[in-house]
């Protein structure tokens, strides 16, 4: 049936059971409280002077009793350098576990290896974020029986507390732990920075294993993950690639196309009424979305504005603005580099947060919640102003939910900052191939061909419009894309579906289909 | 409103990514180049693809100009024979040197035009000097004809034909600089300053640029369209300036419908010259004085 | 018109397209091969632009490999003239 935004979305699907219709982005918050009941966190006991610590990675998750149907987890902070879940996922197909359900908070390209995993029946669910790489694109052809459920940060946070998510096995990467479990990403030679999206499965799952390359002397201090739920401590030669887990300070894009439309993003802002003092802020990690930054950054030192706090993923970029007292704090729910992490040890006001605290809709400080403006990018949007941040053009799954939907629904000023078309791919649609963020929790999009506002902003419309900017009507803004690029040729999808997107308050807003293969 | 040329982004003509993009960076011009930008062995590419993009794509409000190559060049005459009938808003002639090649140049414009049934005063050219006999002879060829309304210094080329290293201060090519835009202002139009090479160097271009403002020059060309956005800065007036001028058409107005010609502000007498002035501040700023 | 002889244009760029032209022997007809990185997008449609400009110019016999890299149509059309030019030594006004 079409849901509420006219997206095709059956009522029950087999694996899953019946489905429970995005209703609206605010709809389930309204009364204040959450249907679905939560679960309570896991009872253990041990006994004195118990030890954690095992001596290989395959002893420590033999020790958690791993069985057939279990669901495992890991978090991302590792990103394209990780080298803990690959291997996890051997040890277990090793001893001859089958139906697990993968609880990755994201997967990447370094994760393809477990691509063999999805065909032999050793995965057969799997709860992420984003999917990337070749297993994406197995996905999208349709190598798994069970649809894999893609979900929001916040999302994710909501789908643990309530046992949507049970997990059995919790695998956290530290770059740095002692021996009781007490671990942090904040320093050591793999360092990472917050472990934001690593807090509620400790909490949560029945069994939890602390991997490092870094045991250090009892207490770990700082740290993000506590004892209080540790099982066992493991120490390996290494838990990932830090060339690839944190580049040294990100620069800002050099790309002047990109910097032409985060100029134009700036000036939108500027004019938007949302930039003055005391505002919070919160950008990409890089691209256009990033560069908005540097033109906010000029223009508060300009007009003397002094921000509140910085949210999200946070670069060295944000750093430097929290240094030179252009900000109040930051809320680092994810950090993106080296500076980050040193920033995070010395600053006070450099503040790690869980994923649950970033965004999670059913949480009375959730900050997507406090923000004014955040900045995002799309790979797609439609004359509705709905997004698609998760599939390409060709139909193929190789992005992300992540923060997208929880921050569009929170922030006072949604901004997408994108061309009007990639290559010669259009980004600005008649019709996308799957939404993530709904349009109603957006309000404007700027390209460099022309900057369109949500028809539900009219003020912001005139605001924009009178500051002289280039302010036009996404259908012609459309229009004149498909004529640059000329009309493509429509994906052509089975009926089979073969990922479930999650909405934030765990409505599904939209479906992925498998794409046809011809010959 | 006179056309504003404060940026003029010169695009390879034979690179398809950039030209396609070239109308989204806000100069007030856009170059197509045959000349310099292109491989000896891809002007025929070049030309064809540089025709195409003429024809479909949107540049919005930005002046569209191509260099073609020289008549001396195996070039030049089938770039002319393929460019001008469409008619862009100038073509830009690289290294002229005498007004003989000016007239040349444009007899063969005119024929080709004729050809098409085009008028003569549409499409104008645009002169770059490149050479020390250009210099030498920049006042003639800034007097030869209506068609010319812009004089470009062209000066890697020129630092090269005088056989000297080019510094950061420019002091080599200050000369033909001043020269190129005594020319230009005598004739009343445009002359546009070389470009700043150094990408990353922003200061360096911001000073070059304000220096060459200062001097003279209405405009500058870019090389990447990161510059773009310093350089209209440093054309655009001061707040104080646009004030001012505002001020100053408002009183004109005022008293051009009471009769009254010549006026005083805070006891200083507003005359022709600080009309011109006014006027082109308010333009800079993109007021429209009809408005006032 | 006659293919005689091979020819190249274009780039590997983003949003240019090679243009290989190879002649065939007479009546050998039309052999098009097309690769494109955005071929399920624009596939059909590249074809459909290299039929027209080989109709324009008249050429029943060619073996043409394209190579594209997200190119626009007034791009792939331009490397088609030009490799289709270059291949026949074709003077300029005889078309």
């Amino acid at each position: 049936m079409k849901n509420i935004i006219g997206r095709e979305v059956p009522e029950y699907i087999e694996g899953i059971g019946e489905i429970d219709m995005f209703v609206g982005a605010w709809e389930k918050l309204r009364k204040g409280w959450m249907d679905e009941k939560t679960i309570s966190p896991p009872n253990k006991a041990k006994m004195p002077h118990q030890c954690k610590s095992c001596l290989t990675f395959e002893e420590a998750i033999t020790n958690s009793s791993p069985k057939n149907g279990m669901t495992v987890s890991f978090h991302h902070h590792l990103r394209n350098g990780d080298n803990i879940l690959v291997r996890s996922i051997e040890i277990l197909a090793n001893m001859g576990i089958k139906n697990i359900t993968l609880a990755a908070s994201s997967l990447n390209e370094i994760h393809d290896p477990i691509l063999k995993y999805l065909k032999d029946g050793t995965i057969t669910k799997i709860w992420s974020s984003g999917i990337r790489g070749e297993i994406g694109k197995a996905i999208s052809a349709g190598v798994l029986d069970i649809p894999v459920i893609i979900h929001s940060h916040g999302g994710r946070a909501r789908a643990i507390h309530t046992g949507k998510i049970d997990l059995d096995l919790a695998i956290i990467a530290a770059s740095a732990a002692d021996e009781e479990g007490n671990a942090t990403g904040s320093f050591g030679k793999s360092a990472f920075g917050s472990m934001g999206y690593a807090g509620i499965d400790s909490r949560y799952s029945k069994q939890v294993i602390v991997v490092t390359d870094n045991i250090v002397e009892y207490p770990c201090v700082p740290n993000s993950i506590r004892q209080s739920f540790v099982d066992y401590v493991v120490e390996v030669d290494s838990i990932g690639d830090a060339s690839k887990i944190a580049t040294g300070s990100t620069r800002i894009t050099k790309s002047p196309m990109d910097l032409r439309i985060a100029r134009l993003g700036a000036e939108v802002i500027e004019h938007s009424g949302f930039f003055k003092q005391g505002f919070s802020f919160q950008v990409g990690a890089g691209g256009a979305s990033l560069a908005v930054a540097k033109y906010i950054r000029e223009k508060m030192k300009k007009a003397e504005i002094k921000g509140s706090f910085i949210l999200g993923g946070v670069t060295s970029y944000g750093v430097d603005m929290l240094n030179e007292g252009l900000f109040n704090a930051i809320f680092d729910v994810q950090s993106f580099d080296a500076a980050v992490c040193s920033s995070l040890v010395e600053n006070r006001k450099h503040i790690e947060i869980p994923a649950a605290l970033y965004a999670n809709p059913y949480n009375c400080g959730c900050m997507t919640n406090k923000l004014d403006v955040v900045v995002l990018g799309a790979l797609e949007i439609d004359l509705n102003f709905n997004v698609n941040v998760i599939t390409g053009s060709d139909g193929t799954i190789r992005g992300a939910s992540g923060g997208h939907s929880d921050t569009a629904s929170g922030a006072n000023l949604t901004v997408v900052v994108c061309p009007s078309f990639r290559g010669r791919l259009p980004i600005v649609k008649k019709s996308i191939h799957t939404v993530v963020t709904p349009g109603e929790t957006i309000d404007v999009l700027v390209t460099e061909r022309g900057i369109c506002v949500n028809p539900m902003k009219p003020e912001l419309e005139q605001n924009l419009i009178k500051a002289g900017l280039n302010v036009r009507k996404i259908k012609d803004l459309q229009q004149e894309v498909e004529a640059i690029v000329g009309k493509e040729k429509e994906v052509e999808y089975t009926d089979k579906i073969v990922a479930l997107i999650e909405y934030r308050d765990g409505t599904i807003i939209d479906v992925i289909r498998q794409v046809k293969r011809n010959g | 409103m006179k056309k504003k040329r404060r940026t003029m982004l010169y695009i390879p003509g034979n690179n398809p990514a950039m030209l396609q993009q070239g109308g989204v960076y806000g100069a007030d011009s856009i170059l197509l180049d045959l000349e310099d930008a292109v491989a000896l062995n891809q002007k025929d590419a070049a030309r064809i693809l540089v025709r195409n993009i003429l024809q479909s794509t949107n540049f919005y409000d930005s002046e569209v100009c191509v260099r073609v190559n020289h008549l001396d060049t195996p070039f030049g005459l089938e770039d002319l024979n393929e460019i001008v009938p469409l008619q862009p808003d100038a073509i830009r002639f690289p290294k002229t040197e005498t007004v003989e090649e000016l007239a040349k140049l444009i007899k063969i414009i005119e024929a080709i035009e004729d050809k098409h049934n085009l008028p003569h005063d549409k499409m104008t050219i645009h002169a770059m000097i490149e050479t020390a006999l250009g210099v030498q002879n920049v006042f003639e060829i800034a007097k030869f004809s209506k068609r010319v309304d812009a004089i470009t210094i062209g000066g890697q080329d020129l630092t090269a034909d005088m056989n000297i290293i080019s510094t950061k201060d420019g002091s080599g090519i200050d000369l033909a600089r001043k020269m190129i835009i005594m020319a230009a202002k005598a004739n009343k139009i445009d002359a546009i300053d070389t470009v700043f090479v150094d990408v990353n160097d922003e200061e360096g271009l911001r000073k070059e640029t304000e220096y060459g403002k200062q001097i003279g020059f209405t405009g500058k060309a870019v090389i990447n369209p990161r510059q773009i956005d310093i350089i209209h800065d440093v054309y655009m007036p001061t707040e104080e300036e646009i004030r001012k001028a505002y001020r100053i058409m408002k009183e004109f107005k005022k008293n051009k419908k009471a009769g009254i010609g010549v006026f005083a502000i805070d006891g200083k007498m507003v005359d022709a010259p600080v009309m011109t002035r006014a006027a082109h501040v308010l333009e800079l700023a993109n007021i429209d004085f009809d408005s006032i | 018109m006659k293919i005689i002889k091979k020819a190249q244009s274009g780039s590997f760029e983003s949003s240019d397209i090679i243009v290989l032209i190879e002649p065939v022997a007479k009546d050998k007809g039309r052999h098009i091969e097309i690769d494109s990185t955005v071929m399920l997008e624009y596939g059909e449609s590249i074809e459909k632009l290299i039929l027209q400009k080989l109709d324009d110019y008249d050429i029943s016999d060619i073996h043409l490999i394209v190579k594209d890299k997200g190119a626009l149509e007034p791009t792939i059309n331009a490397r088609l003239e030009t490799a289709i030019i270059r291949a026949s030594n074709l003077q300029k006004g005889t078309l």
